[in-house]
C-alpha cells in the first residue's frame, strides 16, 4: 500500500501505510495500527500521536511552534 | 451465559417465554416511569438483543427469529425510540438550526450535553478503588463486545463510508492480531483489576441506565433504517473517548490498579483520536453527503450516545455521593 497523508481541519493528520513517524527530535516511532493520527497542534502528551488535546486548546491558543516565531 | 435475573413482572414473563419452546408475545404495561430508567423493561430488552450476539445456554438459538419475541421487542423498541427522540430532540434541532457541515453539527450536538456528570474527572481525581472497579463493571457490558453493535452497519453502507467503517473496525478488532482485539484488552484489564472477565458476568448488577446505553447501540445497529443513528452514535462515542480515557488512565495510575487497566485506556487515547476523525469525517460526513435524509438520524444517534452516557454517569455519581454502591445489589461478591 502506498503512503497517504490526510489533513483533518483543526485536528491531526491521518497517515496510512507508514512504517514509522520521525518526530522533531529525530526519534523514529513505529506505527502500530493501520491508520495513525499524527499531532499537528504541538500539544499532545503522547507525541507524535494525537491524543485529542487540540480540541481543548485550538480555540484558545496558537500552537507552541507559532508562539514567538519571527 | 445464562439468562439474567428478571427485575419485575414484564421481564419475568419475557424470560418465561424465552425458555419455552414456542414463545408468545408479551404485552408491555404502560408505566409512568421513563423507559430509560425502567429496570424491568431494560433487562428484558437487553436479553432480547443478546439473542443476536452470543445467546444464552438456557435459550433455544432458534428463538433469535421467534415471531413472538420479535413482536415483544418491537413493542418495547417503539417506547424506547419515543423516549430517545424526546431526550435528544432539542439538541438535534439546535444542531440542525446551526449552519455548517455535518461534521460541525455533530461536534455541536456532542457538546450539547445537559447535566454532564464529569465522570472522567471524578475517576481521575477522587474515586476510591471500589468506585473505580464499579465503573469497570458498568463498562464491561459494552467493552466485552466492543464495536460489535456498530458492525451491524457494514452491509448497510456502501462506498467510502463502508470503507472507513471497515478501516476503523479493523483496528477495534485487533488489526489482524487476536491479542489486540479491544474486547480482549478490556477482559485483560478486568482480570488485572481482580474482576470477572467472563462475558455477561455482571449483567445482574448494572442498573437500567447502563443497560439503556447498551440497548441503544443494539437498537440502532439492528435496524437498517437507523444506519445513520448507529454511525452518529459511533462518531459521538469516539469523539468523547480520547480525553476521558486519558483521565481514566490517570485515575487507574493514582489507584495503582495495574498495567492492564492503564494500558487499555492508554490504547484508547491514541486509537480513538484516529477513530474520531474516521467516524466524523470519513463515515458520517460522507454518509450524509450521499444520503441527506439521514442527517437527522446521524445527529440523533450522536445525541443519544452522549445523553445516555450522561444519565449512566449521573447514576454512578449520585450513588457515590450518597455513600452507596452504584450497582444493584449490595456487593459484587454476591453475584461473582
Amino acid at each position: 500500500m502506498s503512503t497517504q497523508v490526510e489533513l483533518c481541519p483543526g485536528g491531526p493528520a491521518l497517515v496510512r501505510g507508514a512504517d514509522e513517524v520521525v518526530d522533531g527530535a529525530g526519534v523514529a516511532h513505529a506505527t502500530t495500527r493501520p491508520v495513525v493520527a499524527v499531532c499537528l497542534c504541538g500539544r499532545s502528551q503522547r507525541a507524535p500521536w494525537c491524543d485529542g488535546t487540540h480540541k481543548v486548546v485550538t480555540a484558545a491558543a496558537p500552537p507552541p511552534s507559532v508562539v514567538g516565531a519571527p | 451465559m445464562r439468562l439474567p435475573r428478571p427485575r419485575g413482572p414484564f421481564s419475568e414473563r419475557v424470560f418465561a417465554e424465552l425458555v419455552g419452546s414456542d414463545p408468545s408475545p408479551t404485552p408491555v404495561e404502560a408505566t409512568s416511569a421513563s423507559v430509560l430508567s425502567d429496570d424491568d423493561v431494560q433487562v428484558a430488552l437487553w436479553a432480547l438483543y443478546e439473542l443476536h450476539y452470543r445467546g444464552f445456554e438456557d435459550v433455544d438459538p432458534g428463538h433469535e427469529w421467534s415471531p413472538g419475541l420479535l413482536t415483544t421487542r418491537r413493542e418495547v423498541e417503539q417506547r424506547f425510540e419515543d423516549a430517545l427522540r424526546e431526550l435528544t430532540g432539542p439538541a438535534v434541532d439546535r444542531a440542525i438550526g446551526g449552519a455548517g457541515t455535518t461534521a460541525a453539527q455533530l461536534l455541536a450536538v456532542i457538546d450539547d450535553v445537559e447535566d454532564d456528570p464529569h465522570l472522567d474527572r471524578f475517576l481521575q481525581r477522587a474515586a476510591t478503588e471500589e468506585q473505580y472497579l464499579e465503573f469497570l463493571i458498568h463498562r464491561s457490558l459494552y467493552h466485552l463486545k466492543e464495536s460489535d453493535p456498530h458492525a451491524w452497519a457494514v452491509p448497510r453502507l456502501a462506498g467510502a463510508p463502508k470503507v472507513a467503517l471497515a478501516e476503523l473496525q479493523y483496528d477495534e478488532f485487533g488489526g489482524g492480531r487476536p491479542d489486540r482485539l479491544h474486547s480482549t484488552l478490556f477482559a485483560r484489564a478486568l482480570e488485572g483489576a481482580g474482576l470477572d472477565a467472563t462475558y455477561g458476568a455482571y449483567v445482574d448488577v448494572v442498573p437500567a441506565q447502563t443497560l439503556a446505553v447498551n440497548n441503544a447501540m443494539s437498537f440502532f445497529g439492528l435496524h437498517r433504517r437507523l444506519r445513520g443513528a448507529i454511525m452518529g452514535h459511533l462518531a459521538a462515542f469516539e469523539s468523547t473517548s480520547s480525553l476521558p480515557c486519558r483521565r481514566y488512565s490517570a485515575g487507574a495510575d493514582r489507584l495503582g490498579l495495574g498495567a492492564s487497566v492503564q494500558g487499555y485506556f492508554d490504547e484508547h487515547v491514541e486509537a480513538d483520536a484516529v477513530h474520531e476523525q474516521l467516524a466524523v469525517r470519513s463515515i458520517c460526513q460522507r454518509l450524509v453527503d450521499e444520503e441527506p435524509a439521514l442527517r437527522s438520524d446521524v445527529l440523533t444517534g450522536a445525541a443519544a450516545c452522549v445523553a445516555l452516557d450522561a444519565l449512566a454517569g449521573r447514576q454512578m455519581i449520585d450513588a457515590w455521593e450518597q455513600g452507596c454502591s452504584s450497582l444493584l445489589v449490595g456487593s459484587r461478591e454476591e453475584v461473582a
